[in-house]
């Protein structure tokens, strides 16, 4: 529901003129207005291809990173060890469950199929978060996920609730409150590992260790090497670059630990006071490469296990599909 | 429905100890089969539902195991012979008409016991109360399915029908009587025959003919008799309680 006339002209132009090549300039200046003036891009409006393409490629991967995101926590909501900790876990895998959808149906919008889009994350041709090719070896894994993994999301994601795309950032403020929650429930899960027995405060400094630098590379490659960046952040898709995020998320993270008295694996971490930032020392850009070329830990898991349960559920899918065209149109008349 | 029976405190009498077990564990069980579902539902909605009723059942299991005293102490520190569940939820998840049927059988049945305790004045009527609504959920869920599978493809009408048959031979324990459950067993199994049947039949299925209890281990649940898997669910379940004694998570 952009206001700017210059908007509202375009979307009837679209719906009135479509096709006639001498309106493009037109339609694209009036996008650019829109974009500049902050106001909201709907499904209707005109857009360029290119910025069309981006969302539906960064939409997509988003949802997939919530559908394949829940098989490192679901790997132990059977094995979670008390009862309390155990419906958390159910409920946040569940929310991963419904974040996917909203962000499917936002997907949608821009005129894809969500099995087009599942079809593209089982044959490989769109990616999912790289976070989650990690594996989850020990309980406090999930409180490390919920603290460092759903942190750097919320840090990456609670821009993207202002992003010029209507249906996206409706999408991330719903999901932002959740995620933030999920995020308390983890640090909370970790405190108590640390305040616990020796063995538990090993535990969750193990999974500290093991998580803190796939999280950092979570923001994406530096600025300098970021391909989509630019037109992206031009766009007000994007808002912050890769390497502001990872800043702001490694000087939220550094106080946090402490409170939890757990320490981060960086020895170059210090409080730089010319800056007023931490600074940190390199990632390790190889390791995410290889991660994002399928060649980290649970790559090949992961991806498996997805097409599994959706080939496995084909005949339930058939099932429905029948059971649904023979039974159209009848609900309303046998209805006792 | 008397006034001092109302306003009693609830020490647990050692009955409603014995039947919070029982129920509390058909609720414990059955959310955890359900929790192996996650990331492998056949489609997103179903890793919606299946969690969702995996957490109303674990609800439900937290305030009845507590009924009867710690609820991660009784949880995970049993043995599977001091589990008092019935033997159709600790089932196999199976194929996904497998875990439909068995869901179709249970809520069927759980829902009909727990509209009859929010109806009474005895110690689980509160819960109930609360319950039976979800409950209700969880059996139109089940009844949707078993119409689109049983009434879908023939792939899905055999799947569907073989798994009627395999679990019907443990549907005849839900109706032993516990004791301090004060709910008219007879009439509630008379009741859960008519609906079985009726879906199944709206299902283009055929209500099995086997027998509904059988010798030895069908049927002994609600004993502490279990069957054959049940012993490595509970391995997975409680292994990393068990292995930091004492700890708080």
């Amino acid at each position: 529901m952009a206001t700017a006339a210059a908007h509202q002209t375009v979307s009837t132009q679209t719906y009135g003129a479509q096709g006639a090549a001498g309106d493009t300039a037109a339609y694209e200046s009036a996008f650019d207005a829109a974009v500049a003036a902050d106001e909201r891009i709907e499904p209707r409006d005109w857009m360029p291809d290119a910025y069309r393409a981006t969302l539906v490629r960064q939409i997509a991967q988003h949802a997939h990173s919530e559908i394949i995101g829940m098989q490192p926590e679901a790997n132990w909501i059977t094995r979670a060890p008390s009862l309390r900790r155990k419906a958390i876990l159910m409920a946040k895998v569940q929310d991963e469950a419904g974040h996917g959808l909203y962000l499917y149906s936002a997907a949608e919008t821009l005129g894809t199929g969500r099995d087009e889009l599942l079809d593209k994350l089982h044959s490989g041709r769109q990616k999912y978060s790289s976070i989650f090719n990690y594996p989850t070896l020990t309980w406090a894994d999930v409180g490390a996920i919920g603290w460092l993994v759903d942190g750097a999301a919320i840090t990456n994601q609670v821009p993207l609730c202002r992003c010029s795309y209507g249906p996206y950032a409706r999408a991330m403020v719903r999901i932002c409150k959740e995620e933030s929650f999920h995020q308390r429930q983890g640090y909370e899960l970790l405190l108590a590992l640390s305040k616990g027995t020796p063995e538990q405060h090993a535990m969750a400094q193990d999974a500290v260790d093991r998580w803190w630098w796939p999280s950092l590379m979570m923001f994406g490659p530096p600025d300098d090497e970021s391909a989509h960046s630019a037109q992206s952040m031009a766009w007000k898709i994007k808002r912050h670059s890769n390497d502001e995020l990872r800043q702001r998320f490694v000087d939220i993270c550094v106080p946090q630990a402490e409170s939890l008295g757990l320490t981060l694996p960086d020895p170059d971490l210090r409080w730089d006071e010319e800056r007023g930032h931490h600074d940190f020392g390199p990632i390790d850009w190889t390791e995410f490469r290889e991660v994002l070329k399928g060649n980290g830990p649970c790559n090949e898991q992961r991806i498996t296990q997805r097409r599994r349960a959706h080939e496995e559920g084909a005949w339930v899918r058939e099932a429905a599909a029948a059971y649904a065209a023979k039974h159209t149109g009848e609900t309303g008349a046998t209805r006792a | 429905m008397t006034a001092p029976e109302t306003t009693a405190a609830p020490t647990p009498s050692p009955a409603p100890t014995a039947a919070a077990l029982a129920l509390g564990d058909d609720a414990l069980v059955l959310s955890h089969r359900l929790g192996e579902w996650a990331g492998h539902a056949p489609v997103l909605e179903e890793e919606v539902a299946l969690a969702n009723i995996a957490l109303d059942l674990l609800g439900q299991a937290r305030l009845l195991l507590s009924m009867a005293g710690d609820e991660d102490d009784l949880a995970y520190l049993r043995e599977e012979r001091a589990f008092r569940n019935l033997q159709l939820v600790e089932q196999e998840n199976g194929d996904f008409a497998h875990t439909i049927v068995r869901q179709l059988y249970f809520s069927t049945y759980q829902h009909l016991l727990y509209a009859e305790l929010a109806a009474g004045a005895g110690p689980f009527a509160p819960l109930a109360a609360k319950a039976v609504k979800e409950v209700a959920y969880h059996r139109d869920h089940a009844e949707q399915w078993t119409l689109r599978l049983g009434d879908g493809t023939e792939e899905s009408h055999e799947r569907t029908r073989r798994a009627c048959e395999a679990l019907w031979r443990f549907t005849g324990e839900m109706f032993q009587p516990v004791e301090g459950v004060d709910v008219d067993w007879k009439g509630m199994e008379a009741a859960w025959l008519t609906s079985v049947g009726e879906v199944l039949r709206r299902a283009t299925l055929t209500v099995p003919e086997g027998p509904r209890t059988g010798a030895w281990a069908a049927g002994a649940g609600r004993q502490g008799l279990h069957t054959e898997s049940f012993g490595r669910m509970l391995a997975e379940m409680q292994h990393l309680h068990r292995s930091h004694p004492g700890a708080s998570w």
